[in-house]
């Protein structure tokens, strides 16, 4: 007889938790509560997934100044000891092309700073593209690869741009794009020069991307919108069509997504969409309350 | 698995819960060691996958480079100046109990001796690292003969000598050899003494003014030849005069080459110098300021404590009060100015990646509660 351990039961709640297609509209008063509610849903999913050795729990990831709230919350989590890292395998979205990766504002950087030297994240399941090796192309199809071995992404976390981009799928990329290199628009290098002293000609212009198609192949979606500067690219994420230039829009069609938002960024939103959204807020809140614990285990 | 071995076998140690001097603040980091160096822990979890093999919690310390003192005399009974048959059992044996005051390296220094002493100490020591046996010797400090009668101080007056034969080779038949010397202490206003500085220097010896009545002039001249330290300011020097600063003078001195700093030694126990003079100075030039104990024998006193009557007045708590600066200048005056003094800032006197883990733990009223040499625990105060 032999002994079920957590890793058998899994398939039975898998079922329970993917099936229902949903598109959720999740708003917080203000940037602090929707990272902690953004953390808690995260921590929730993977306490809920029973990660394990021959099953790891597989994490998008973005960077920028939106997620940092979020993984402070991850990080105290783990200190207070409710979470473990240690079978999560996270793929970040992307990373300059160029910028060498002890540069302070390369995404290796922010992710060591903010979120894996905190952790007890297995060095070798933390996966960044690497935008300084020969072949660039190579190393975006090694990567779609990585995530076909990891079988595939549980939880996609993402941003949006002030133009409504995702990762740097920049307006007018393929709404089906995989991983690829990219060449950054101008209001994304405009956006970003404030991280390099505010001069426009030590911004990286390239950089790798996981693409459209990638995120979308996610099992679910979960963005996060804060700010009144994303307020119209969130209203053109969700209240207009399905559109390559604001590439956000694609995950109209994903069957789980959730969007994380503070007040502010509802601003350009009509006062009825936010109004019905608010008033779900008891059903959202169900995700994260109770909010579950490894020391529970 | 600690790393995938790409790079080393040698175990990974992880101090943690401890607040690490870098960038001239203490900062809430991590300090990570391997093979006796401070490791890049971004580039082990990157390039080699790695991570620890073992954690040291700090409970909330204070993780400074182990200090360095560049003007120690003796102390505990020993005598560095005296013409033993072992030499190098006193050295070790300060060398020792200096670890329990946070020392992990210094330079043994004689004072005014006759050519015979000279001769036999020092080929007896060699510079060499430290460890569980006591703190490293980066070479000697010899503090005269070369220096002035007048500022002669408590150096025995029948030994002191001045450039007879032009220069170095005075030096070199004081001496004998200068293979295992870090710095010399001279007066620059003997006459050829410039001479004998710039060929010190050439030889990559730490030059120090001291125990001298030079005037500013003399002084700025020495500083063009290599100079670089001053030996206890205001002690044994002229004193300050508004219309000729004398030695204390290059502390301000525009005349100081372009790229040098000129470092200042400073016995902060509160009596050597006056805690108003000690502030005065440490204003003026502050990245310049080197504390060093002075101690010597006869007092009997441990460096880093001193005890005058009713009074325990503990080295680096009390420069932290008298000079009024922060415990980040305080720190760095024992550790990163020695190393940058002497040259080896490459990789002792800080906590950048690459440098000797040299380290001490110390809690929030500066009394030492660990002391490592090349990451390996060699002192820890009992309970």
């Amino acid at each position: 007889m032999t002994k079920q351990t957590s890793c058998d039961t899994f398939s039975s709640d898998r079922q329970r938790t993917v099936t229902a297609n949903t598109m959720r509209l999740v708003i917080l008063d203000e940037y602090d509560l929707a990272s902690e509610w953004a953390a808690k849903y995260i921590r929730n999913r993977i306490i809920q997934f029973q990660p394990c050795a021959e099953r790891y729990f597989t994490l998008g990831l973005p960077t920028g100044s939106t997620p940092y709230g979020c993984y402070q919350k991850l990080i105290e989590y783990y200190r207070s000891g409710d979470i473990s890292f240690k079978y999560v395998k996270t793929f970040n979205m992307d990373e300059y092309v160029g910028l060498p990766r002890a540069h302070p504002e390369s995404y290796h950087s922010y992710m060591w700073n903010n979120f894996f030297k905190h952790i007890d994240i297995d060095p070798a399941n933390a996966h960044i593209l690497d935008g300084n090796v020969e072949d660039l192309e190579a190393e975006c199809q090694a990567y779609e690869q990585k995530i076909a071995e990891a079988g595939g992404i549980e939880l996609f976390v993402g941003g949006i741009g002030p133009d409504g981009h995702i990762a740097f799928n920049e307006p007018g990329s393929s709404l089906v794009s995989r991983t690829r290199v990219k060449t950054l628009a101008k209001d994304t290098i405009v956006a970003n020069a404030r991280f390099f002293g505010n001069d426009l000609s030590k911004v990286p212009t390239m950089a790798l991307t996981v693409g459209v198609g990638t995120v979308m192949d996610a099992k679910e979606v979960m963005i996060l919108i804060t700010g009144a500067h994303k307020a119209f690219a969130l209203y053109k994420a969700i209240e207009e069509g399905v559109n390559h230039m604001w590439t956000v829009s694609a995950f109209q069609q994903h069957p789980r997504t959730i969007f994380v938002c503070d007040e502010d960024a509802t601003l350009e939103l009509r006062v009825k969409t936010v109004k019905y959204f608010k008033g779900l807020m008891h059903v959202h809140n169900k995700l994260v309350d109770p909010v579950l614990s490894i020391k529970d285990q | 698995m600690p790393s995938n071995k790409s790079v080393s076998d040698a175990p990974i140690t992880q101090f943690i819960n401890c607040r690490i001097l870098r960038d001239h603040q203490l900062q809430r980091e991590d300090l990570w060691v391997r093979d006796g160096r401070i490791l890049d822990p971004e580039k082990l979890f990157f390039d080699e996958q790695g991570y620890a093999d073992k954690r040291v919690d700090c409970e909330g310390s204070i993780i400074a480079p182990g200090f360095i003192d560049v003007q120690i005399n003796g102390g505990y009974g020993i005598d560095f100046s005296q013409a033993s048959e072992d030499v190098v059992a006193g050295i070790s044996f300060v060398a020792k109990k200096i670890l329990e005051h946070g020392v992990t390296s210094f330079c043994p220094t004689l004072v005014t001796s006759p050519p015979a002493v000279y001769h036999k100490v020092l080929p007896q020591v060699k510079v060499h690292n430290g460890g569980a046996h006591g703190a490293g010797v980066l070479g000697f400090h010899l503090e005269g003969p070369f220096i002035s009668l007048e500022k002669k101080g408590a150096h025995p007056e029948q030994f002191l000598r001045t450039f007879r034969s032009g220069g170095i080779e005075d030096v070199m038949e004081a001496y004998g050899s200068l293979d295992n010397v870090a710095m010399v202490t001279l007066a620059p206003e003997l006459a050829s003494s410039q001479s004998v500085v710039r060929e010190l220097s050439k030889r990559g010896i730490t030059v120090s003014l001291g125990h001298s009545v030079a005037n500013l002039a003399q002084a700025e001249e020495a500083v063009k030849h290599g100079a670089s330290f001053i030996t206890h300011l205001f002690n044994a020097m002229l004193p300050f005069h508004h219309r000729d600063p004398g030695i204390v003078g290059l502390l301000t001195s525009d005349q100081v080459p372009a790229g040098r700093t000129v470092y200042y030694g400073m016995i902060a126990d509160g009596i050597h110098t006056n805690p108003a003079a000690l502030r005065i100075a440490h204003r003026a030039h502050p990245s310049g300021l080197v504390l060093v104990t002075d101690a010597i024998t006869a007092m009997g006193l441990p460096p880093g404590r001193h005890t005058l009557g009713q009074q325990v007045i503990e080295i680096q708590g009390l420069n932290a009060y008298v000079a009024g600066c922060s415990v980040e200048e305080a720190l760095e005056a024992a550790s990163l100015h020695p190393a940058q003094l002497l040259g080896i800032s490459h990789k002792k006197g800080n906590l950048d990646y690459g440098s000797d883990a040299d380290l001490v733990l110390l809690d929030d009223g500066l009394n030492v509660s660990a002391t490592y040499i090349s990451g390996d625990e060699v002192w820890r105060r009992g309970p």
